[in-house]
């Protein structure tokens, strides 16, 4: 089970109520997140472990108006972390925590390290935005793919013939082509969490590799945790 | 963690829902705006990108004490990046019904904890001035229940389990409210204002407060108000029109000071 809060965490919650463990991939688009996840799920369930993924996309509360508000783009940098914050608790208490509780294995398609990273390219004080995720919950393992940025490009760009704005990092700095921009804003990320690998203690799997090449990686990493004893 | 120095003033009124501070607020911007000084006004829960968020979330019952305070947290950010600090800066005199001790009381009172909530807002400049409306709790619940005949789930702090009777919950959710904000008084060094005492006498103690704290003739404006200053008092932010020719023959006569 999760050791624990961040910081002071959700009122009214004892972690050690929390049976399941909680795994989290993270990396940015066009890592192979949602690939990895997808193949755990099934290589889990096979092994008989109730398993549920969580994808900290939109919330119920203020998914839409996130929406609206990240198409309009007049949210300055704070306003914008505070409502990703908002989304992700509303997750966090209303998805993850209830898994937990029933003993589920939850894979977390991102989580709060990426929302850091975000607010700090964006200027948020690095203090400020680490109390804030005082909050979350401690996953047991954090796995980190980290790709090449002109990878990334190529792999978005296969999936949607265009980068998306935000993860070209448009609204904070533009000089010539989105797809210059989309290099910077994606190794100023990749900065961010290498500074928060060794403090929030995650692994970094090189995620440049073919799919079945990391997969084995991760799911080597992931029996591991779920199953020490095992052979 | 706040900003350096800025040019304006922060007032803000703080206080029970029924406390009268509304009130006073308000004649506190006609009396300034009046007298052509720049004055305007902000309120608690007043950005339009997350009110159909927390409008949803109220009427579904989707708050938990921590997404409540954070969807708030996030209003209060918009309102504070794109309004209060920017008129700041311009060295307006900015009026706030409700501010970040508004989270501190009731947030507190939901169970979120007390060192979180202030890192928080941490950004947030401390007002120049913060007048605490204290009013004894039946004076303010007699004053809510008035006005409507029923109370609002959250505002009754139903999702507390305090009571199942309605009226209960609020008496105790706003009473331990009430706590907080005595106890926050001398942390934050708030104006206590006596909320008993008759309208008249709250707006002149609070006038004579922020004529002796704030040297007002620094606020004056010095740019007429425009044609669309006709408009409703209540929504205009700005000099009155006949005030504004007024300032511009004052502004005359000081060239040759």
């Amino acid at each position: 089970m999760p050791k624990g809060f961040y910081g002071h965490g959700l009122p009214g919650i004892d972690p050690s109520t929390l049976q399941g463990k909680l795994i989290v991939v993270e990396g940015a688009d066009g890592s192979g997140r949602s690939t990895q996840i997808a193949m755990l799920r099934d290589a889990l369930e096979r092994d008989g472990h109730a398993t549920v993924d969580v994808g900290l996309k939109r919330s119920r509360l203020v998914g839409r108006e996130l929406d609206d508000a990240m198409k309009g783009n007049i949210l300055s940098p704070r306003t914008l972390a505070l409502f990703y914050a908002t989304d992700f608790a509303d997750q966090l208490e209303n998805r993850i925590v209830p898994a937990l509780k029933a003993g589920f294995t939850v894979l977390a398609d991102r989580y709060i390290y990426t929302l850091m990273a975000r607010a700090l390219v964006r200027g948020a004080e690095r203090d400020w935005i680490q109390q804030v995720y005082g909050i979350a919950l401690v996953p047991d393992a954090v796995f980190y793919l980290g790709v090449n940025p002109r990878i990334l490009a190529e792999r978005n760009f296969r999936k949607n013939l265009v980068l998306d704005y935000w993860e070209a990092g448009m609204d904070i700095r533009r000089t010539g082509d989105m797809y210059e921009n989309f290099i910077y804003y994606q190794r100023e990320i990749q900065k961010q969490f290498r500074t928060m690998e060794s403090q929030y203690d995650f692994e970094t799997i090189n995620g440049n590799r073919a799919p079945r090449t990391i997969f084995r990686d991760l799911l080597a990493k992931v029996v591991e945790l779920l199953e020490p004893h095992a052979g | 963690m706040p900003d350096a120095k800025v040019a304006g003033k922060l007032i803000a009124v703080e206080g029970l829902d029924g406390s009268g501070k509304s009130t006073q607020v308000y004649l506190l911007k006609r009396w300034l705006e009046l007298r052509g000084y720049k004055v305007f006004f902000t309120e608690w829960n007043s950005s339009s990108i997350v009110r159909k968020a927390t409008r949803r979330g109220k009427k579904r019952q989707l708050l938990t004490p921590t997404t409540f305070s954070l969807i708030h947290s996030t209003d209060f950010a918009d309102r504070y990046d794109r309004t209060i600090l920017p008129l700041l800066h311009s060295g307006a005199i900015v009026l706030a019904d409700r501010y970040i001790y508004t989270a501190f009381t009731r947030d507190a009172v939901r169970g979120c904890n007390r060192e979180w909530l202030r890192a928080l807002y941490s950004y947030a400049r401390p007002p120049d001035i913060t007048f605490y409306f204290k009013v004894p709790l039946a004076v303010a619940l007699n004053r809510i229940l008035e006005g409507r005949p029923r109370l609002k789930y959250h505002e009754a702090g139903m999702d507390m389990g305090f009571s199942t009777d309605p009226y209960e919950s609020f008496r105790i959710f706003q009473g331990k409210i009430r706590e907080e904000y005595d106890r926050l008084t001398g942390e934050f060094g708030f104006t206590v204002v006596d909320a008993k005492d008759t309208p008249e006498r709250q707006q002149a103690r609070i006038r004579a407060i922020v004529e002796d704290q704030i040297d007002l003739a620094q606020y004056r404006w010095r740019v007429p108000a425009p044609y669309a200053a006709a408009l409703d008092p209540d929504t205009w932010n700005g000099p009155p029109p006949e005030e504004a020719i007024e300032l511009m023959k004052d502004d005359r006569d000081d060239r040759d000071a």
